[in-house]
């Protein structure tokens, strides 16, 4: 608005010299050689012995080992987040039991370190030779009250139980919940408080509220990290081979290698496996993502760092 | 004295189960305290089948934590209050109070609307969803049903085009009056509004007013906290002005505005009239 100094009203087009940036064609060319540097030995290094990682990669252990790989993934991850809704809700039921149990469970499954809970699990069996389900402390009181026999109604053998297979997820989904309930209790927790208020003066339950009004809005910000949890547990299932799970991927891929020397290509096959199978997830998380955003029109981007309101 | 009414027990109680006076809401000296901040001092109110109660009085003054005892948002510390003869919050046998089950409660609430100065819409449904969820979850009304009278609703309220609109798609006028048709999907014996136009602009106001209006020559039994003296006047069938925690005066909107008799009413309406 200040008046000082108006120039002569120019109509002319704007015809300016752009600024130059020198720098950055350095750096590219740079990047550029040391790409090519890269694509040169991937061709010219005979370690990676492309044909041969080729013929072996899909072959029928391995791609059962992706169809291993990709349940493990799928069943962790549902478990995960039921528990974690669970635990979460727990967290924030106020009852000091629940939220200390809760508390705990996080506590420990975060603490201890995926592999070793996988090699935990395997060896279960050392502990128990039998899973057996049926009344708590049932020799104790049974003895007191003196009643013969016990209060067992099933029983099974810990080693049919707990395959290698049913052990590494438990493992991965118990250690999953964890880390899904500290997610979901973000979530739940950012929903506005008015939500909850408005839905129980229309005379919803606890339980409806949330399952209509507060988990609803609550995937908005659970979704994205969720999505993450299930890449990052896409990848820990190679720890199943410590359990071990022999018909597991990497397993699997590793097997190839060592009988046949060739490690290498099996590795790199490893790599272009998981590539694969988290670029289909990410596929996934996108239009989940547009399911649980309905009404947010515009993009993100407009959302977060502003741009032309439609 | 007040009996206190404490979380999780049961509590001695006077003999009778019903309310003391045949009305619609019946307050009995209901206090409330957070912690140690006492914010309602003995509340005592009767609001008649149809009439339409405005409350006015300063910020802080308790005029939302009166409304949200109401309908037990909030927990008394001590007191009674019925609405529609029901004893909210608490069964009352053989002379000892019983805390309700939540799905109780929440079944006293569904005869209570309420509408909120920052409307509180469902942001993940449309218009039409926000007025058919509680009919549809907790009255059990099928789904067509539910959502012919939420279209009637919407026409009722102005907005007969807007049912597809999500909240953040709506003006905050609009929004607002999506929220009345929400609450009154529940087909409510009792409406609260909490300050339903202080989070409008100013050309807003009168949209959300005329809703309101509207409803209450319909008949709607209304319990108003409001800034707005206009429709506390024209509308109003009584005022009553609250501070620090008390009814210091209550009668007819004439009555009130006109002539108020306490020094602390005429501070507060010489500040907004
Ligand atoms: N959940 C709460 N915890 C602690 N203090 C609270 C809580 N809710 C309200 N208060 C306090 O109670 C007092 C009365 O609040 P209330 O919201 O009922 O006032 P109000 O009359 O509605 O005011 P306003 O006109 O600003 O809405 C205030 O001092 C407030 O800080
Ligand atoms: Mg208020």
């Amino acid at each position: 608005m200040s008046k000082t100094s108006t120039p002569a009203r120019s109509t002319e087009p704007v015809t300016a010299v752009p600024v130059r940036y020198p720098e950055r064609w350095i750096a590219a060319g740079v990047i550029l050689v040391l790409a090519a540097m890269f694509v040169h030995m991937l061709v010219t290094n005979d370690a990676f012995n492309w044909p041969f990682m080729a013929d072996h990669m899909f072959s029928e252990p391995v791609v059962r080992g992706v169809w291993i790989t990709l349940s493990a993934t799928v069943l962790s991850m549902v478990i995960g987040v039921v528990l974690g809704i669970v635990l979460a809700v727990m967290r924030l039921s106020g009852n000091p039991v629940l939220v200390s149990v809760s508390w705990l469970y996080t506590w420990f499954f975060r603490g201890v370190p995926r592999l070793v809970l996988a090699v935990l699990f395997g060896n279960l069996a050392i502990l128990y030779q039998t899973v057996e389900l049926g009344l708590p402390f049932d020799n104790y009181w049974m003895a007191w009250l003196g009643m013969e026999g016990d209060a067992r109604f099933f029983e099974i053998d810990t080693r049919t139980a707990l395959s290698g297979y049913t052990a590494g997820l438990l493992a991965l989904s118990l250690s999953e919940g964890a880390y899904m309930a500290e997610i979901i209790r973000a979530g739940l927790q950012s929903v506005d408080k008015g939500q909850t208020e408005a839905a129980q003066a229309l005379g919803m339950s606890r339980g409806r509220v949330l399952r209509r009004i507060t988990l609803p809005q609550a995937m908005r910000v659970v979704i994205p990290p969720t999505g993450n949890e299930t890449i990052a547990m896409l990848k820990d299932t190679a720890l199943l081979a410590y359990v071990p799970v022999t018909i597991e991927l990497f397993y699997q891929l590793q097997a190839i290698g060592a009988r046949t020397y060739q490690i290498f290509p099996m590795l790199v096959a490893a790599c272009l496996w998981y590539l694969a199978i988290t670029s289909v997830l990410m596929v996934g998380q996108y239009f989940i993502e547009r399911r649980f955003n309905p009404g947010q029109h515009g993009s993100i981007r407009n959302r977060i760092v502003g741009g032309a309101h439609r | 004295m007040s009996e206190q009414i404490q979380e999780g027990t049961v509590v001695e109680a006077s003999e009778g189960t019903g309310p003391p006076v045949d009305a619609l809401v019946v307050a009995e000296n209901v206090h409330k305290s957070f912690g140690r901040l006492e914010v309602l001092k003995g509340i005592d109110l009767h609001v008649r089948r149809g009439e339409v109660m405005c409350i006015v009085g300063p910020s802080g003054s308790g005029k939302s934590t009166f409304l949200r005892c109401i309908n037990h948002l909030e927990k008394l510390t001590a007191g009674r209050l019925w609405v529609n003869g029901d004893l909210m919050g608490y069964r009352q046998k053989r002379g000892r109070l019983y805390e309700l089950r939540d799905n109780e409660i929440a079944a006293q609430r569904s005869d209570i609307g309420m509408v909120f100065q920052r409307f509180n819409l469902f942001p993940h449904l449309s218009a039409l969803g926000n007025v058919t969820e509680a009919p549809v979850q907790v009255k059990r009304v099928p789904r067509a049903e539910a959502t012919a009278r939420a279209v009637e609703l919407l026409e009722r309220v102005g907005l007969p085009d807007k049912a597809d609109a999500y909240p953040d798609q709506l003006s905050g006028g609009q929004q607002q009056r999506v929220a009345i048709a929400r609450a009154l999907a529940m087909e409510p014996s009792l409406m609260l509004f909490d300050e339903p136009t202080s989070a409008l602009d100013p050309e807003l106001v009168g949209e959300v007013l005329d809703v309101m209006r509207d409803l209450a020559e319909g008949g709607m039994t209304m319990v108003v906290v409001t800034h707005e003296m206009g429709f506390a006047r024209e509308v109003g069938d009584s005022l009553v002005f609250m501070d620090d925690g008390m009814v210091v005066e209550s009668g007819t909107p004439a009555e009130v505005l006109s002539a108020p008799r306490h020094e602390r009413t005429q501070a507060f309406l010489s500040k907004v009239l």
